[in-house]
């Protein structure tokens, strides 16, 4: 099985990504803001396509959430 | 308040108001802190005169820039200064970064060995104008230190600058060919010449104190987002020499300056992050909001800006203080070499490139932080607060925290001028980078550091060859670059002339193998590198960097 990768992936272009990734929603109502991200997660689960990363990835993301 | 007693220095009468200066000057420095101190000095090792004037008569007050950067300490080894520095300094290397009450992870700025200088220090701005005006005043022939002369007018035309100065004894006029505005970030001389500084300023206000501790306390850098024991954004503390302590808090931008300055309320909130059993005295503390700006240009003819009066940044990083002693260094070979008439004055336009570029990689960067640090809006702050909570578990999300991105020497790579790093030579360098240091021993078997052998002339340091120490100076000759000395570097036994590298630390970072010659700028800048020895590729590459042919 494929392993879920946690450590830095962005080549040292972190900071790059970070700024884009929060211009993107520059002027967006909160409900859009939402629907961008739900836009972006599937265009990037989709490019990712690995079902059981997904999966690893889905249980990473969901564990941070209280109850 | 307990206060650090500032440093005076004297005022003299001018020479020009005793009737024997001719107030005719090679170069005047606007500004005795430490960009315009490290000017002086720096020429001075060039061997050009220059006056330094400055409105005041003492070291900054407050502790200002604290954090010194490795290359910011290569610079001032090469001044003469670093090692007073270092023993004052505190060194520090680790940072750690807290959400509320939780370590999310630990740094260490210099996990490699085989460097004279350690990654950061920590010394009040007042210590260092204090021993670069020392320093300064071992060239009593070439640095002339006028404190108390205020610049009140100046007229720039293409043969000078015209000065009006006003001292306790009263006006004077002065001339000078060349003038380095390093007066900060409200420059006089800037206002003076009319010229626009353009930029954004944040609205988030900040708690800065300066506290001196009774008790022994950590030496790491320690930055927490959402503290538990403040009401504020975030809070950063850092160790200073004497047990004391900067500590920066993020106040929010609706705070109220007047407020948050009462002294019994900024003890209150200091207590809270030391600890109840901890004595504390207050040193100096200030309510401030800081500004990204630079000049659209950094030379107006011959009025040359360096450091804050040409470029600002947010403190988070470092890079104001770093900034400026590295606008120095790359600027004072390149005026020395025009002054001489060594180099056409179109070289000065290579320290306008590549500072302007420095200077946005430093705005860049501080300006990331301080959007990481006060997220605006419920999108930004949802994903300011998914990095942190990801980040224990996930070190990608390590990568994505930005508590200041820490000051890094500039890379010049790319740039016009800059040789193209076509060569094929192996190593990790390239042109543009600073030269990375590594234990060497002389020839005459004294250990020391690579960096000591290189600077201030051009150097061309050339890997392993056979007959290495002879022919030194007809092999300079062969390159046409003034001044040039060539250093020969070998892993093999002590030679006549011949650097050594003692544990082989230069030719793996250098990719050393027989005949690399690399040719190093005196600021340390590797200006073009070539797996053989060939004086016309040097010599060609000099003069291409030099904008004459």
């Amino acid at each position: 099985m494929v392993q879920l990768r946690t450590q830095e992936g962005f080549a040292g272009r972190g900071d790059d990504f970070y700024e884009h990734l929060v211009e993107a929603h520059r002027g967006l109502s909160e409900a859009e803001s939402a629907a961008l991200n739900a836009r972006l997660v599937l265009l990037l689960a989709n490019h990712i396509g690995d079902m059981d990363v997904l999966s690893q990835a889905l249980h990473a993301a969901r564990r941070h959430d209280g109850p | 308040m307990s206060q650090h007693t500032p440093k005076r220095f004297s005022y003299r009468k001018p020479a020009e108001l005793t009737g024997k200066g001719s107030g005719a000057h090679r170069v005047v420095i606007v500004g005795a802190g430490p960009v315009g101190l490290a000017a002086a000095i720096d020429l001075a090792l060039q061997g050009i005169p220059c006056a330094v004037l400055d409105d005041n008569d003492v070291v900054s007050q407050g502790s200002r820039a604290i954090c010194w950067a490795k290359r910011t300490l290569e610079i001032f080894d090469r001044l003469g200064v670093a090692q007073a520095m270092l023993a004052k300094g505190v060194t520090w290397k680790v940072g750690r970064v807290y959400h509320r009450d939780r370590e999310l992870y630990h740094f260490d700025l210099l996990p490699e060995g085989g460097h004279k200088m350690p990654a950061f220090i920590n010394l009040q701005q007042y210590y260092v104008e204090e021993y670069l005006a020392e320093r300064a005043g071992e060239f009593p022939e070439l640095i002339d230190l006028r404190w108390k002369n205020q610049v009140t007018g100046l007229v720039s035309t293409s043969a000078g600058v015209d000065l009006q100065v006003r001292t306790p004894d009263g006006d004077y006029r002065l001339h000078c060919d060349w003038l380095i505005a390093a007066d900060g970030a409200r420059s006089s001389v800037r206002r003076l010449l009319g010229h626009a500084f353009e930029g954004v300023t944040f609205e988030e206000k900040f708690l800065i104190a300066d506290v001196r501790l009774s008790a022994d306390y950590p030496t790491d850098r320690r930055f927490w987002f959402q503290p538990l024991f403040d009401p504020g954004q975030s809070v950063l503390i850092h160790r200073q020499p004497d047990n004391v302590f900067r500590i920066d808090f993020q106040l929010g931008w609706d705070a109220d300056p007047a407020r948050e300055r009462e002294p019994a309320r900024v003890m209150e909130r200091v207590q809270r992050v030391v600890g109840p059993g901890v004595q504390c005295e207050m040193e100096w503390c200030s309510v401030y909001t800081f500004r990204c700006a630079r000049m659209q240009r950094f030379i107006d003819g011959r009025v040359i800006f360096a450091g804050d009066a040409a470029h600002v940044v947010s403190p988070f990083g470092a890079r104001g203080g770093n900034g400026g002693i590295q606008d120095i260094d790359n600027l004072c070979w390149k005026l020395a070499g025009v002054i001489r008439g060594e180099a056409p004055a179109v070289l000065l336009d290579s320290y306008e490139r590549e500072r302007v570029f420095a200077a946005d990689e430093n705005i860049l960067n501080s300006r990331r932080t301080t959007a990481f640090m006060s997220p605006k809006g419920a999108a930004e702050q949802q994903f300011r607060d998914a990095v942190l909570e990801l980040a224990v578990e996930c070190p990608f999300a390590r990568a994505l925290i930005n508590s200041g991105r820490l000051s890094r020497p500039c890379d010049y790579a790319g740039l016009t001028g800059v040789a193209q790093d076509g060569s094929g030579v192996v190593g990790t360098m390239h042109a543009g980078q600073p030269c990375l240091d590594a234990p060497v021993r002389a020839a005459d078997g004294t250990p020391g550091w690579l960096l000591e052998h290189l600077g201030t002339a051009p150097v061309a340091l050339v890997f392993a060859a056979a007959d290495a120490g002879a022919g030194l100076e007809q092999r300079a000759a062969d390159c046409g670059i003034p001044g040039l000395r060539v250093i020969p570097i070998q892993s093999s036994q002590a030679q006549p002339r011949v650097l050594q590298d003692v544990q082989g630390l230069v030719a793996s970072r250098y990719g050393g193998a027989a005949g690399v010659t690399y040719l190093i700028r005196p600021d340390q800048h590797i200006l073009g590198r070539w797996p053989i020895w060939d004086p016309r590729q040097l010599g060609a590459a000099w003069r291409a960097y030099n904008g004459g042919n």
